[in-house]
């Protein structure tokens, strides 16, 4: 019981954390048609924004101004790169993330070297939140279920109840009569791009103390963000969120499974000897292959649902 | 990408400087450091390669080679075997004629594979490898070279002297086992099972976990299942982020059970576990800051108060570094040569007066045997007629020196002398 109920924990506070990251992405894919692959590097970039700025000033405000520097860089890049790109189509775009990606990366060595930077969590925010049966439960997960949900409600709130959400909902699907009734659509589409990547710079601000910031994280992270996406299905933020929670609890509890195929077939009075051919493959526990698992999911969303859990258009 | 850019031109600039420059008499001998510069481990291989600099700069300056000069030539690897291949292409073709390298088994098995192979077809551009740390024990067992001399005492060894010291505890009945998901992780494992159940019968193994390394970030799902298994220890040979984040993990989530490392000193280790390992984290190494008594003392702190600044902190870790190359020193004065056979048949069964005591490179296998420490983390004691102790809080006069500017050090268990270390060896060397 008591393991359950720390991985249940461990699991949402991780896949709130996917969340975060993904919901810039999948926003940005539905209002655009824009595969961003750089989405991870600007959660890089948020949480080495926030290691220096918590050296000068502080971790509170870093937690503000880090995501929406990345946010400003995220514009930038939206109005002078991916705007004139726009023009060549989705290769074209497709594209020129990618190598952005790789600015990204490069940039970073060059300014903060090759090598992990010391960022730690701040001491108000050190230590154990709560005890459950004889585990502690650690102040600083609490905080990052806590900003992950009060962003989950802020996007929604934006989206569905403010008059910004309203023409970026409009824009999403009649961008041309938006664009009649004096919009500026491109200006929605800067903004939503930058907004877009500050939120995967928030994810950077309290992912990279918890566990590490270095240069090697935007790479780590990024095909994951992407199963998020698949599996939620392109473009929808409810999708995105269920396929976060899905993939950070098979990821915890993946874990926890230490059977092989050798141990189910033992279980049904088959026994493959350590000689057999491929015992390697045979051997292999839940838990040794539970990294992979995600990318088997979305291989498998692929080949059944192509939509995803909550898309809504078909291949 | 294959070799970052920099070196290449150092490297190219510095041959160039070279022939340019008539050197009578003298030799510079450049050693390649292959190990990681960026990625996961890069902390890991920055450190290394301060201290094998430091230590190059010692043998210059107090001419232990003779005229030879050596010059570290730093190579990154980024951990992987593949890369690590392309860099020795690299190394040969610059003309380095010898290497090192200590990260990852993994690494270390493909090089010594490739060494062979060259040396046998270019007997007269023979490689020569010195490896400080990689540890999987068939490097000196069944696959164990000319070529190839390990400084660091093998996982085997280590884990024979951790479970005798296991042994001796009747409260321990519970072990876990955690590590990495490649040749030594699985070396760890299979040598922790096999001696604990020829020495504590009684002992069960509650988990035996090989996780993907390099890639966990977030230990928390491992250390829960660490805490539903009741384990009484928890025995890992993870290095650099992986175990410090393991600790870092277990002391969030308020986890007894002590550690045993191999590497929970290990670089940037001290820094993430902080308070959370005192008492808690034990490792087997061949030196620490606090063992008595302490010859390398004074070289360690010269070296700390050159590197030991934020941020990284680094602190002086690998005596067996210092080792390797006053023994590669006293190897080339001996065989008035720098050719990588003539090094290697003068390394072969050279004994060696180290800080720890005498060590013997064992001629058969190619395997360093040297004095082994087993200590467990500490306050580092503040005395308060040393302004330097200031922060420091332990009352322990035996733990003088904190590592990483942590406040923590470690306290010596036990000292496990050269020959009770010794294993036999399955070596069938084949020699030029």
């Amino acid at each position: 019981m008591e393991f359950f109920l720390i991985s249940m924990l461990n699991s949402v506070s991780y896949g709130l954390l996917l969340f975060m990251l993904s919901s810039g992405l999948t926003i940005i894919f539905s209002m655009m048609g824009v595969l961003n692959f750089a989405h991870a590097s600007f959660y890089m970039l948020g949480a080495y924004f926030a290691y220096q700025i918590s050296g000068w000033i502080g971790f509170w405000p870093a937690l503000a101004i880090a995501p929406l520097l990345v946010g400003m860089v995220g514009m930038a890049v939206e109005r002078y790169g991916l705007r004139t790109v726009h023009k060549y189509g989705h290769v074209a775009e497709l594209l020129f993330t990618f190598g952005l990606a790789y600015l990204i990366e490069e940039a970073v060595h060059l300014i903060w070297g090759r090598s992990q930077v010391p960022y730690a969590v701040p001491p108000s925010l050190e230590g154990a939140a709560f005890t459950l049966f004889s585990t502690d439960y650690p102040i600083y997960r609490v905080f990052m279920m806590a900003v992950s949900v009060s962003m989950l409600i802020g996007i929604y709130l934006t989206l569905t109840r403010s008059r910004i959400g309203l023409v970026i909902q409009a824009a999403l699907t009649h961008p041309q009569t938006v664009e009649t009734l004096g919009h500026n659509v491109p200006r929605v589409f800067m903004m939503v791009f930058g907004g877009g990547s500050a939120l995967a710079g928030l994810a950077g601000v309290i992912g990279g103390n918890a566990f590490v910031t270095e240069p090697g994280m935007a790479a780590a992270v990024g095909p994951i963000v992407f199963v998020v996406v698949v599996v939620g299905g392109m473009g929808s933020l409810a999708g995105a969120f269920l396929a976060s929670l899905l993939i950070g609890i098979i990821q915890t509890f993946s874990v926890a499974l230490d059977y092989s195929i050798v141990d189910l077939l033992a279980k049904l009075g088959i026994t493959i000897g350590p000689d057999a051919p491929l015992a390697v493959v045979w051997n292999l526990t839940i838990s040794q292959t539970g990294p992979v698992l995600p990318y088997l999911l979305m291989v498998l969303m692929l080949i059944f649902r192509p939509k995803g859990i909550m898309g809504t258009r078909e291949g | 990408m294959k070799l970052t850019f920099p070196h290449v031109l150092l490297a190219g600039l510095m041959v160039s400087t070279l022939s340019a420059a008539p050197a009578i008499g003298a030799e510079t001998v450049k050693i390649g450091y292959i190990d990681p510069l960026s990625g996961a481990f890069a902390n890991v291989g920055e450190a290394g390669l301060k201290q094998f600099q430091f230590v190059a700069d010692d043998i210059n300056k107090r001419k232990l080679a003779g005229d030879v000069k050596f010059e570290i030539v730093p190579f990154d690897n980024k951990v992987s075997p593949k890369e690590s291949l392309n860099v020795l292409k690299n190394v040969i073709d610059q003309g380095i004629r010898i290497i090192t390298q200590g990260n990852s088994s993994g690494v270390a098995g493909v090089l010594i594979d490739a060494i062979n192979k060259h040396n046998e077809r270019n007997p007269d551009k023979s490689i020569l490898y010195l490896n400080y740390a990689a540890v999987d024990p068939d490097f000196t067992n069944s696959k164990c070279s000319f070529w190839h001399f390990r400084f660091d005492a093998n996982s085997d060894m280590k884990m024979e002297a951790f479970t005798n010291y296991i042994a001796k505890d009747p409260k321990i009945k519970r072990v876990y086992l955690i590590n990495q998901d490649y040749s030594f992780g699985h070396a760890v494992a299979r040598a922790a099972k096999e001696y604990l159940a020829r020495k504590r019968p009684d002992i069960k193994i509650v988990g035996d976990d090989l996780h993907p390394i390099g890639k966990v970030k977030d230990f928390a799902p491992y250390v829960a299942k660490i805490k539903a298994s009741g384990a009484d220890i928890v025995i890992s040979g993870n290095w650099g982020n992986d175990i410090a984040l393991l600790i870092k993990a277990a002391k969030d989530a308020g986890l007894e059970a002590p550690f045993y490392t191999y590497y929970g000193g290990g670089i940037g280790a001290m820094t993430a576990m902080g308070d959370a390992a005192e008492g808690k984290v034990k490792q087997i190494t061949e030196w620490h800051a606090n063992i008595h008594p302490n010859k390398t003392e004074k070289f360690a702190n010269a070296f700390n108060a050159k590197y030991g600044g934020p941020p990284a902190n680094i602190s002086f870790y690998y005596l067996r570094v210092n080792n390797e190359m006053y023994m590669l020193a006293n190897a080339i004065k001996e065989a008035k040569s720098t050719d990588p056979k003539a090094i290697a048949l003068k390394l072969e069964g050279m004994k060696y007066e180290a800080d720890t005591g005498e060590v013997e490179m064992r001629a058969t296998d190619h395997q360093l045997i040297q004095p082994l420490y087993i200590s467990t983390v500490a306050k580092a004691y503040h005395n308060p007629k040393d302004p330097k102790t200031a922060k420091f809080k332990g009352t322990d006069p035996e733990v003088k020196y904190d590592q990483e500017d942590s406040g923590y050090g470690f306290k010596t268990d036990a000292r496990i002398e050269a020959y009770v270390t010794a294993q036999p060896t399955s070596c069938q060397m084949k020699r030029p």
